[in-house]
């Protein structure tokens, strides 16, 4: 798994990419009530704002971490925003991308590099 | 920010684990571990237990209570002169225009009134009662007591287990009490929507009170995430989103609040700030409303985003003013300003969301029933 300075989990899956918030970024957003992706079949471009989270505080982007086309995302989540503080980094995916340049993955984290980024 | 102030409960907040922020000068706790859902949500099922310790309280006192009162009435469109003893009322501070300065409460405690402002306005209401009422009456800052407040279902019985008679408080009811050894001023009120109390304690009390409220299981701490969700579901005000220097009583909805002796044709009509802008509103009917709103979809719509009356075009016709999600309503709630003839319940408006217009129903307030002790 990698890390972003965004507080995003990437994990190879095949050739996508399934991406995530951190545990540590849900529980500094706090209860998401709202989480808004993008459409499946959609080329986005790294950096572009591409979920929107709500928690009761705040609203949040997600940026999308590489270039490619989202291939699938978590329906769950509209009906279940809340998945998101209780499994972050499993079952709370966001989307999943086929990446057209994998390049930025080797700049990316690694989770002790992650952990330390967040200390 | 290193300057912020604490207030008396400070230490305890931090022990609790709060998460703590900036607000209005005071180093506060935005949530405590349980998080706001929970808090909230703990409020309306049983009791909460608030630190607004960083309000203003003061005292008006040196003359008799009829001259107070008299002279409190040109500060403020409310009937002081006919408040009973141990009763509280809601008021506004208004400037020459009849827009809003602050909303406070003020209760008739016998031989003084006692006023509750906001954190964030206190200087410069006190500056204010200063300067309209002294030397005839004494304005006097109590800057040696903490402010608790005890809110939810569950709040009469906890607190009637340190002193019964709190049971016989009935809503806006204030009174003397010794709680935990300490002499309390306590009113049966709050900002949740639920029935409550606020407690007004010695600063060297009000840790050892709140540490023996909240050892009672029924009472969790809350922070002030669940205190403003709280109140935007009971359709409450916060001074300075809901209303402010640009908004009258009228178009704000707190017509209630001006008895009907304070207004036009009454034994003492007018005579405060601003009177003839606010009894001319509320003569002719105000052209906005603060109305009630609920989002359609499931997307948040915060204070200042835009309202539209179509889907395309057209001018913006009023903003939204506090809004978030509602944990008691189960989805996303709103306060905002329409213009009055849309300002009807289950019209249709739209919230220009991330570049989106998405549907709003113009709602009733409160969201939720309110359950105050009458």
């Amino acid at each position: 798994m990698k890390f972003t300075e965004e507080h995003e989990w990437l994990l190879e899956e095949g050739e996508l990419i399934v991406v995530g918030i951190t545990e540590h970024a849900a529980e500094q957003l706090g209860d998401v009530v709202f989480v808004e992706l993008p459409e499946a079949g959609s080329a986005v471009s790294k950096d572009d704002e591409i979920v929107v989270i709500e928690s009761v505080k705040a609203a949040s982007d997600i940026l999308a971490p590489l270039d490619g086309e989202i291939v699938e995302v978590n329906e769950a989540l509209a009906d279940n925003p809340g998945l998101v503080n209780e499994d972050a980094q499993g079952e709370a995916w966001f989307f999943k991308i086929k990446p057209s340049d994998t390049g930025p993955m080797a700049d990316y984290m690694d989770e002790a590099a992650y952990k330390d980024f967040i200390a | 920010m290193t300057d912020l102030k604490h207030t008396p409960l400070h230490a305890l907040h931090v022990e609790l684990g709060a998460r703590m922020v900036g607000f209005a000068g005071y180093d506060m706790p935005v949530q405590f571990p349980d998080g706001i859902m929970a808090e909230h949500s703990h409020t309306r099922q049983s009791a909460g237990l608030f630190d607004v310790s960083h309000m203003g309280q003061v005292i008006l006192s040196g003359a008799p209570m009829a001259d107070i009162a008299a002279a409190f009435e040109t500060l403020v469109p409310m009937d002081v002169a006919g408040l009973p003893e141990g009763r509280q009322r809601y008021g506004l501070f208004l400037n020459d225009e009849g827009g809003i300065l602050d909303d406070l409460m003020f209760a008739n405690r016998g031989d003084h009134l006692y006023v509750v402002v906001n954190a964030a306005c206190k200087d410069a209401d006190i500056a204010r009662m200063k300067a309209a009422l002294e030397p005839a009456v004494s304005v006097t800052p109590v800057t040696d007591r903490a402010l608790l407040a005890l809110q939810g279902p569950a709040a009469e019985a906890v607190l009637a287990g340190l002193n019964p008679s709190v049971a016989e408080m009935a809503f806006m009811d204030v009174a003397t009490l010794e709680l935990d050894g300490a002499d309390c001023w306590i009113s049966r009120s709050g900002y949740t929507g639920e029935d409550g109390f606020e407690i007004s304690v010695p600063e060297h009390h009000a840790e050892s009170l709140a540490r023996t409220l909240l050892s009672n299981d029924a009472v969790a701490p809350i922070g002030l995430g669940a205190r403003d969700s709280l109140r935007l579901e009971a359709g409450l005000c916060l001074y300075g989103h809901d209303i402010d220097e640009t908004t009258l009583p009228a178009e704000a909805g707190l017509t209630w609040a001006i008895q009907k002796v304070r207004r036009a044709g009454g034994d003492r009509a007018g005579g405060f700030p601003g009177a003839e802008a606010v009894l001319g509103q509320i003569a002719s009917g105000p052209d906005r409303k603060r109305v009630g709103l609920r989002p359609q979809g499931r997307a948040p719509m915060r204070e200042g985003v835009a309202l539209f009356a179509e889907t395309e075009g057209g001018e913006q016709i009023g903003a939204i003013t506090s809004g978030g999600f509602g944990p008691s309503v189960g989805g996303p709630v709103a306060m905002g300003y329409l213009p009055a003839d849309l300002a009807t319940p289950d019209t249709t408006v739209y919230g220009e969301l991330r570049g989106k217009r998405l549907p709003l129903t113009v709602a009733k307030l409160p969201f939720v029933t309110a359950n105050f002790k009458r």
